[in-house]
């Protein structure tokens, strides 16, 4: 079974052009189907920086569909973080369309945000954001607490989540009792207790040593196999080598997309 | 929301940071604690006016007849005053014409009482309460005998100078002797003990047991009042519904007596228990007021402490609520979780304020002649109130929380 899209699968070249990304895009049709998890559409985001205009974001197409794994790199001032954050239903474009899951989410308010960040999205951070002072098991609860779980059931999924990063004999530990590499790991099990559309990794070895970093590699690499759809913003060639697709972001919009064997090359070039 | 989740949160950062959350919690505690201790002492009067100093002093489903109120509700003006030392005095030739009107089982007796002298071989003379009572008089005001008899109906008939004295009379002028039997001089003439009656305690410190008795035919009657005339006379219903009825026969004999035209208000009182109970009542609307409007100063001081500490929490916490807000924690999710934070914080102060405001109370009715009694809604006001005082002084600090943006929160160091 194949699970990685026709165009863009390693042996191809993936999407050179703005042309050719556009017409993914617009192929994924005016509502986008099941298959297609992530759709974005001439995103557009600005900021007033004390009267001066800042573009983060100048028309970003991205097509992603159900169980990639896509590494979204970018110098810094790219407008990288600003796309994670849309991404991620933290911030809303001012212009432009996000489709998440067949849910047009550009235009929700506060409160649905909150919802489908609940329900849609697992996040793994660079700095982990775990609360200092719950224990593990709690800290893989809250996404739970917040979808209205009740608390036996809440136990028990944290707890599975928890295993499945082989961390099922720390959940009573508190993250300064845990290595780096733990607290990351209970950082991605609280990401899928919630069983998200997206998991969404933002630097997620950057406060990491190398060894750290390749173990947690090795878990993102397990999700994607199961079929977990991963997203993941980094600087870091040696990381985005692990993923089957890189797509680069260049002032605002995206500048190429592919097979990491033909992008980061490129990238590193242009860097 | 998790409700619990936040209770024990703020349980545990109550727990952690000890120093600061007693400050914290300083203001509502003392707040409370006045509240619960005031309250404790004006409930305790009230307990002890209803159970026990009406009884002493009035007796159940009792009346009397007076030429003016003796215990008086509210000011009283000098006209007025002036106005019922105008009235006819009620004289024992009253009595009997009333007391035969009244239904089978009635009791009746009469008093009159002033201060007189009293001496005896073993003491100085000094000024006691003096009464000359006549009727079931023991019986209506449930004074036992904690020695010797009370008076016969010979004794009473003659006018015979006969004694009944309350115990510390006995102490005082029979030290370590047996009272009964001995002599006892009132003005000057000699009487002799007959009984003693068992302790009627204190009031608010003074003693009940510091008074004399005698019949009303005896000499002491033209001491006390001028020829005929009584101080009140008491009646005694067997049920309260025949006790307004009785009240009913004797207002219209009365007014028969005085000659009053229907349009004249009465020229005489009848004061029954119910009546020297709303009197203390309107004294006990003013204590309580008095109690609670003082410690609520002590609860405002008390929100404000609350919100600066609510307000540095949500500071200090930025970094937390950007992680709920990432995970899917709603606005009033955020909002709920500082609520009940602040909520829990101040009802952790006023469980301590009910406490110590328990023991003060306690404190204060074994130090002073004060009673305490805990009423159990001032618990249950003082609670809600902690609890309002934290709600009302999270509200600004949470609203605060539940409208940070998530980006700039999670960025916070």
């Amino acid at each position: 079974m194949s699970v990685t899209p026709d165009v863009l699968r390693d042996s191809e070249p993936g999407l050179a052009t703005t042309a050719e990304r556009q017409a993914v895009v617009d192929r994924a049709g005016q509502t986008p189907g099941r298959e297609w998890v992530i759709v974005t559409r001439n995103l557009q985001r600005h900021y007033d920086m004390g009267g001066e205009i800042v573009r983060a974001l100048r028309g970003a197409n991205i097509a992603i569909r159900r169980n990639e794994y896509v590494a979204i790199m970018g110098p810094s001032g790219s407008g990288k973080s600003t796309l994670m954050n849309v991404i991620g239903c933290l911030d809303t474009p001012n212009e432009g369309e996000y489709w998440l899951n067949g849910q047009l989410v550009s235009k929700m308010k506060d409160d649905e945000l909150a919802r489908v960040r609940n329900k849609e999205i697992g996040f793994v951070f660079q700095t982990f954001n775990l609360l200092p002072r719950a224990t593990a098991l709690h800290n893989v609860e809250l996404p739970l607490v917040y979808a209205g779980v009740s608390s036996e059931e809440r136990k028990r999924r944290a707890t599975e989540a928890l295993e499945r990063v082989q961390l099922g004999e720390r959940l009573h530990h508190r993250p300064n009792e845990l290595s780096g590499g733990q607290r990351q790991r209970v950082a991605i099990a609280r990401a899928l207790v919630n069983n998200p559309s997206i998991l969404l990794a933002d630097e997620p070895t950057g406060n990491l040593d190398s060894k750290t970093s390749e173990e947690i590699m090795k878990v993102f690499e397990e999700l994607a196999q199961q079929g977990q759809t991963v997203i993941m913003v980094t600087h870091e060639p040696d990381i985005a080598q692990h993923a089957r697709r890189v797509v680069v972001l260049r002032d605002g919009v995206i500048s190429n997309d592919g097979p990491p064997s033909r992008v980061i090359p490129e990238y590193v070039q242009g860097h | 929301m998790p409700f619990l989740d936040a209770v024990r949160l703020a349980l545990a950062t109550i727990r952690v940071q000890k120093l600061k959350s007693f400050f914290t919690l300083l203001g509502v505690t003392i707040g409370v604690m006045f509240l619960i201790a005031v309250v404790s002492i004006v409930e305790g009067m009230g307990n002890y006016m209803e159970n026990e100093f009406i009884g002493k002093l009035m007796g159940v489903n009792t009346f009397e007849l007076r030429q003016r109120p003796n215990m008086v509700t509210g000011n009283v003006t000098r006209e007025t005053w002036l106005s019922w030392l105008r009235r006819p005095r009620i004289r024992v030739s009253d009595v009997e014409p009333l007391a035969t009107q009244l239904p089978a089982g009635t009791r009746w007796a009469h008093t009159s009482t002033d201060q007189v002298s009293v001496q005896s071989r073993y003491a100085s003379p000094k000024d006691l309460e003096a009464s000359a009572v006549d009727g079931d008089y023991f019986t209506i005001k449930r004074l036992d005998m904690a020695q010797g008899r009370a008076f016969s109906a010979q004794e009473l008939q003659l006018g015979s100078s006969v004694v009944v004295i309350g115990p510390e009379v006995a102490k005082r002028y029979f030290p370590n002797l047996d009272p009964i039997g001995q002599e006892l001089r009132l003005a000057g003439r000699p009487y002799t003990v007959v009984g003693v009656t068992e302790s009627q305690g204190s009031i608010f410190g003074m003693s009940l047991d510091q008074f004399v008795i005698a019949p009303y035919r005896s000499p002491l009657r033209r001491v006390v009042n001028p020829p005929g005339v009584v101080d009140a006379v008491i009646f005694q219903s067997p049920t309260s519904e025949q006790m307004a009825e009785s009240m009913e026969i004797v207002r219209g004999l009365m007014r028969g007596r005085h000659h009053l035209r229907p349009a004249v208000e009465d020229d005489f009182a009848l004061q029954t228990s119910e009546g020297a109970l709303a009197f203390f009542d309107k004294i006990k609307a003013n204590l309580v007021a008095a109690g609670v409007v003082l410690p609520a100063f002590g609860l405002i001081v008390g929100a404000i402490v609350i919100m600066n500490i609510m307000l540095v929490a949500v500071a200090e916490r930025t970094r937390e609520i950007g992680i709920r807000k990432a995970l899917g924690a709603k606005r009033r999710d955020s909002l709920a979780q500082f609520l009940v934070e602040a909520a829990t914080l101040s009802t952790v102060g006023a469980a301590i304020g009910i406490t110590l405001g328990i023991a003060l109370a306690q404190g204060i009715a074994a130090a002073t002649p004060l009673p305490a009694s805990v009423a159990p809604w001032s618990i249950v006001a003082a609670t809600l109130l902690g609890a309002g005082v934290g709600i009302v002084a999270g509200i600004y600090p949470a609203s605060r929380a539940s409208r940070l943006d998530p980006i700039a929160a999670l960025r916070q160091e």
